[in-house]
């Protein structure tokens, strides 16, 4: 079943048309990596299925994006309900620069989600443990969260946004700044991630796409040029533009 | 032309020139038979050791691309088909050297050009077949790379003919010489025959090469996919 679906949508920063007659069909409870060269449009694709980019002077859309049926560029739509819905995390780990609990407990305090101390509590012990944090951290929730690795930055922004129970996560370029010990980390935690929420990630490292995800949705100036099963895409994609990318023989 | 590139290129190379060592092997093999030249046993024996060589620096070459490009798509495609086309060739080398033995014990027998008019008439359908592999291969031509099938098909038939033909003769014989001959000229047969499943072999290789589409064992396929 698509979790998300996106239908002829177009994306306009003011004169420049970004997003291009978009269709695809994104399924529950799995990876989905999109690739292709800067400024291809999947960044702006991928901030388009939360409205990050309801934020960019001069944005507008046409066409729908649908999650779990219901079209979230509808008038009627909570905003807010939605980015809780929809989390995202992005190519920098950037934490507040307060605890590593306050961090956690953030979404939940903003949204009033939960009050009671022992609720919260019970979310960050629960969403740390879902990054695999928690061992290492546990005992010093209350030191700034800018005194963890970058890594562990990163791993607890994921948790920032576990914390508010989402059922999508969208990835943008999340290991760029981390080393490769790192990566292996964060892309080992995606694919555990992704039993339980519906994950969307952009990355430039034709690798880790081909490491974490199921379905690849490969864009080329603003249009989508194929998407289909990883697997497919890297051992005999049906589009010459995208063979050419992915052996890299342009882009 | 990126460095990438220039190494795949040079695999491509590579393996056509050891697919012309073979292609040798199997002429100096059938001039053994044919002529009756002890000679070109040294000739087979040679090749076969630049072969071994080639096979070696084939397979590293496709290790070191693998491991330090991580290529993908088509050129994935032709590199593990260049693994196993380059296992193919050295298989068709042994066989060569096979032949080329066996048929050392020919050359004093008189009685040989009667029996092996069959024979020489699979040594000119392999020997047509590793040409059309090169070329297949070279121009990624996928319809001469199928025709392939066809082909070994004609040459497993021209064996089961050579095959009974040899019974029947070891079965009308008393004489000993003969029936050694005919047990020599079967193994013969055989070898050649296989040449024709090792050219068929590189011919679904280059199919998938160049379509990422696998056609070998189209029935148990078809099981597996349904298993799925």
């Amino acid at each position: 079943m698509s979790k998300i679906e996106v239908k002829k949508f177009n994306l306009y920063y003011s004169d420049f048309h970004a997003l291009k007659d978009i269709d695809i069909n994104i399924e529950e409870n799995r990876v989905t990596a999109m690739i292709g060269p800067s400024g291809c449009g999947k960044s702006s694709l991928l901030r388009s299925i939360n409205r990050i980019n309801d934020m960019v002077e001069g944005a507008c859309t046409s066409g729908r994006i649908c999650i779990s049926g219901q079209n979230i560029y509808d008038e009627k739509v909570d905003v807010g309900f939605l980015r809780k819905n929809v989390g995202m995390v992005f190519q920098r780990p950037n934490p507040f620069p307060i605890s590593i609990y306050e961090n956690v407990a953030f979404g939940l305090k903003v949204n009033r989600i939960a009050s009671n101390k022992n609720v919260i509590d019970g979310v960050v012990e629960k969403s740390l443990k879902a990054v695999l944090l928690w061992d290492d951290i546990k005992d010093k929730l209350r030191k700034s969260a800018l005194s963890l690795t970058l890594e562990q930055q990163q791993r607890l922004c994921i948790a920032r946004v576990l914390a508010v129970a989402p059922n999508i996560i969208l990835l943008d370029e999340p290991c760029s700044a981390l080393d490769p010990v790192a990566t292996v980390k964060v892309e080992e935690l995606i694919i555990q991630l992704k039993d339980k929420y519906t994950i969307v990630i952009v990355t430039h490292n034709m690798q880790q796409a081909a490491r974490v995800s199921h379905d690849t949705a490969f864009m080329l100036l603003g249009k989508l040029i194929e998407f289909d099963k990883t697997e497919k895409i890297f051992t005999n994609p049906s589009k010459k533009e995208t063979s050419d990318y992915v052996t890299g023989r342009f882009g | 032309m990126r460095h990438f590139d220039i190494e795949m290129s040079d695999l491509q190379n590579r393996l056509i020139d050891m697919a012309k060592l073979v292609q040798e092997m199997i002429k100096a093999a059938s001039q053994e038979l044919v002529k009756h030249d002890p000679k070109q046993l040294n000739i087979v024996s040679c090749l076969e050791k630049e072969v071994n060589i080639q096979e070696i620096v084939i397979d590293d070459k496709c290790l070191k691309l693998i491991a330090l490009n991580q290529p993908v798509g088509a050129d994935l495609r032709f590199i593990t088909s260049a693994m196993k086309i380059n296992s193919d060739l050295e298989r068709m080398g042994d066989e060569a050297v096979n032949i080329s033995k066996m048929a050392l014990n020919l050359v004093e027998y008189a009685g040989v050009k009667t029996l092996t008019a069959d024979i020489f008439r699979m040594v000119d359908d392999v020997q047509n077949m590793v040409i059309d592999c090169i070329k297949a291969f070279n121009t990624s031509d996928s319809k001469l790379a199928l025709s392939l099938f066809a082909k070994d098909d004609e040459v497993d038939l021209l064996r089961d003919k050579v095959i009974d033909d040899l019974k029947n003769l070891m079965l009308k014989s008393s004489d000993i010489n003969t029936i050694e001959k005919a047990v020599d000229l079967m193994f013969i047969a055989k070898s050649i025959e296989r040449f024709g499943d090792h050219a068929t072999n590189i011919g679904e290789d280059i199919i998938f090469m160049i379509h990422g589409k696998d056609v070998r064992h189209p029935k148990a396929c078809s099981a597996g996919k349904s298993l799925t």
